[in-house]
């Protein structure tokens, strides 16, 4: 809904050029759009409030009334403020002078996902070359102890767990000896999800914290949190005194406003991000990358890594010659698919691109794994010459490639009609001029109308 | 007189009211009651300050934003919210409500509950055997879920209950669901790890047909509504059981957690693309979260609240009632 929050503001703002100036309506309307936009990333009313009320100060200044383009320097400011506000620079781990180890401290309520963001994190300090311990003080969710010690393995971490009869305080205390014992890098503590209003639980918690005493105490937060994640936040930041956050299930189409919220009031910073349910799918959290998401903007910037890490650069070269010459084929299309495929999720990639957002909404773009492994294989059933020049595909052909790939005629007739509409918007991609956001508004049928909200 | 199991529960001509059903649904009412006070008295709390009777002393524009910010604070959305606002205030600016702060608040809490009952309809529990679904994101409390329906259906109702272990890719879902059904007394039908979900829920209904059992309870596997494949799974399993029985499933419930902000109305919509939701489960409501967010679902998708979770016990799970849930929110 709020996908072109961008295009909205220039909408409203689109008298403005004529007159010069930006004046209090101007702002004031352009205030209702990014304070509808941030309640419904789930950004805390409150939160929004003063907000937008710093925003409307910065607005009305004399930067934006000679801008040439107000709706663009509006959103330009409201991302620079954003980013500001949701840590600027951004804080790293806080780790123990040697010989350590430091001790990371996990916590956060049910279903959260805690467990699997402890082995992520296990993963990604052992990827940096760190020994890596983890201890499983989770002791009330049956299967908790078992997903540690199969997960944390999987990350290539030690597991200390004393099954789920022991206290979680003294498993931390031994969990953290032998650590030291065995001069483990980094020890980091499982806990049982609960609930901030459960006081026994969250003196338990703070039992945990003073017997380890923790260099660093990570709040894990699920993306798709309403307004009580600055209540919680609050609460938690009293008994565990968390030192950053961990936001998890960002791969799926939450926007993620929570963050902002816990920042907002508890001042702590986002330390990282969990995207989907493969343990690479973690990331050092980017607060720039992060407003753009929640304001609808993409994240192009962890696009552009992820696809480095990936994709081969000189294949990349040849791809774009390929693309901007129009001799892109079908088994090219397949080596791409390939590769990005490797990056992950379709759908996690999708949504930090700039515009996909909206495009995503079209049909034909709707993104689904088990529509590419068909394409893949309607794809693997064509001859050389028919990859190459999918216009040869007759209906006889059509009807083979079908019966090979285990698909219908139509399916394969979709395909090629796909691929040639696809050409075309990748070889402008290719040539430097995307889509423009007002290209896309255009595909999409009217839009919702919007709910009607008061000034403040 | 808030809503019991009795209520919300079509049984068809099955005899749906043993003594024992009565006896526990009189004793429970003081008990839900109290309980569902209790675990909303710290938003009750919060809201106190936003939302009373003398709020409406004064009429003036500061006055409905002060009602805005309390639903939309209760993740209610913005559109809904503004709905319910612009009404209330249109009701009492024509004179059908009379500029009085108790005749107002009265008037709200009775829009937020027909807002909430949008779509309203017992659980469809009359076909032989009704076959339930239950569906729903990772985390939000699917198993346990099922588990106290069952043992509600079973120990209140009498009816025999068979237990699909339809989610065959998280190890403990199984062994969690399987101890749900030995409290409950209810049949577990399962398979390997890995397994096939809609084989699972062809065999349960294959084995209820068998032993003239009533209500068949299938799980699945938690699924962010965002993974298609994931997604058309599940309507795949769907596909299965109605094949299996014509007309099933008779009932399809998403879980959703009180703690979701604006996100649970994609989940809402996208569930019930691929498995025609029924109704919301609200689970994790002995929180600070309001649930608003069901209000939202109800007026934009007509899916209504049926059952909420307040707790961990087995009478924390609760018939939905849509005067309690606006009551609570805003006392």
């Amino acid at each position: 809904m709020f996908d072109q929050l961008s295009d909205r503001l220039q909408a409203t703002l689109s008298d403005v050029r004529n007159r010069g100036t930006l004046n209090e309506g101007d702002v004031d309307a352009a205030m209702r759009e990014i304070r509808l936009a941030l309640l419904e990333a789930d950004v805390n009313f409150k939160v929004v409030k003063s907000f937008t009320a710093n925003l409307k100060e910065r607005c009305l200044g004399s930067d934006v009334l000679q801008s040439l383009d107000p709706g663009q320097q509006v959103v330009k400011i409201v991302n620079e403020e954003l980013t500001e506000l949701m840590g600027g620079a951004g804080r790293d781990l806080a780790f123990a002078p040697m010989p350590g180890p430091t001790v990371i401290l996990m916590a956060g309520l049910q279903g959260s996902g805690k467990t699997t963001a402890c082995a992520k994190l296990a993963k990604h300090l052992g990827d940096s070359g760190k020994d890596v311990a983890l201890a499983a003080c989770d002791v009330y969710r049956p299967a908790a102890v078992d997903q540690l010690v199969t997960v944390g393995g999987r990350a290539g971490a030690t597991v200390y767990e004393k099954g789920t009869e022991a206290d979680p305080v003294e498993i931390a205390s031994w969990a953290l000896d032998r650590a030291k014992e065995e001069r483990r890098d980094v020890l980091i503590v499982d806990t049982a999800g609960r609930l901030h209003v459960d006081e026994e639980l969250m003196a338990e918690l703070t039992r945990i914290r003073k017997k380890v005493r923790p260099h660093d105490v990570l709040l894990v937060v699920d993306a798709m949190t309403g307004q009580d994640a600055v209540g919680v936040a609050e609460t938690f930041s009293e008994a565990a005194e968390f030192d950053g956050v961990l936001m998890t299930k960002l791969d799926g189409d939450a926007r993620g406003g929570a963050a902002l919220s816990v920042k907002a009031v508890t001042g702590k910073p986002i330390l990282f991000a969990s995207t989907g349910e493969k343990l690479e799918a973690f990331e050092r959290f980017h607060p720039d990358r992060m407003a753009s998401r929640i304001l609808g903007m993409g994240d192009v910037l962890s696009l552009i890594e992820k696809a480095e890490q990936q994709v081969d650069e000189d294949e990349a070269e040849d791809l774009q010659r390929k693309l901007e010459s129009e001799q892109f084929t079908l088994e090219d299309f397949l080596k791409q698919m390939r590769q990005v495929r490797k990056m992950g999720p379709l759908s996690g990639l999708l949504g930090m691109i700039p515009g996909m957002g909206a495009m995503k909404q079209l049909k034909n773009a709707d993104v689904d794994e088990g529509e590419l492994d068909r394409v893949e294989a309607i794809i693997l059933s064509m001859t050389p010459g028919e990859r190459a020049d999918p216009k040869s595909i007759n209906g006889s052909r059509r009807k083979r490639i079908a019966a090979g790939s285990g698909t219908k005629v139509v399916q394969v007739k979709q395909l090629v009609k796909q691929f040639d509409q696809m050409k075309v918007l990748m070889k402008s991609m290719a040539s430097g001029t995307p889509p423009s956001p007002q290209q896309i508004a255009k595909l999409q049928a009217g839009g919702a109308p919007r709910p009607k909200i008061r000034r403040r | 007189m808030p809503t019991g199991w009795q209520d919300i529960l079509d049984l068809g001509t099955r005899d749906a009211t043993p003594a024992a059903v009565e006896e526990a649904g009189a004793e429970q009412r003081g008990g839900m009651f109290k309980r569902l006070r209790e675990s909303l008295s710290k938003s009750r709390q919060a809201l106190a300050d936003e939302i009373s009777a003398s709020l409406f002393d004064r009429l003036d524009d500061e006055t409905w934003e002060r009602l805005e910010e309390a639903l939309i604070l209760a993740d209610a959305g913005a559109p809904t919210t503004a709905k319910v606002v612009e009404r209330l205030e249109h009701e009492v600016e024509s004179g059908a409500v009379p500029a009085d702060g108790e005749a107002i608040q009265e008037r709200l809490i009775e829009i937020l509950a027909e807002v909430a009952s949008t779509g309203r309809a017992p659980i469809d529990l009359s076909g032989e055997p009704a076959v339930l679904v239950m569906v729903g994101v990772n985390g939000t409390g699917k198993t346990t879920t099922i588990g106290k329906i069952a043992w509600h259906l079973s120990q209140e109702f009498g009816l025999s209950v068979v237990l699909a272990a339809g989610d065959t890719y998280r190890a403990a879902a199984a062994e969690q669901l399987a101890e749900w059904a030995q409290r409950a007394g209810a049949e577990l039908i399962r398979s390997e790890a890995g397994g096939d979900p809609g084989a699972v829920a062809y065999d349960a209904i294959d084995a209820a047909r068998a032993r003239g059992a009533d209500v068949v309870i299938v799980d699945t596997a938690g699924r962010l509504h965002t993974e298609g494949n994931l997604m058309e799974e599940l309507a795949k399993v769907r596909r299965v059981i109605a094949k299996q029985m014509p007309g099933a499933p008779h009932e399809t419930l998403i879980s959703i957690d009180a703690t979701t902000g604006q996100n649970g109305l994609r989940q809402a919509k996208v569930f019930s693309e691929a498995a025609e939701v029924d109704g919301v489960v609200l689970t994790k409501l002995d929180g600070t979260a309001k649930g608003g967010i069901t209000l939202a679902i109800a007026d934009e998708l007509g899916i209504p609240v049926k059952l909420i979770g307040t707790g961990e016990t087995l009478e924390d799970l609760r018939p939905f009632d849509p005067h309690d849930f606006a009551r609570a929110l805003l006392a």
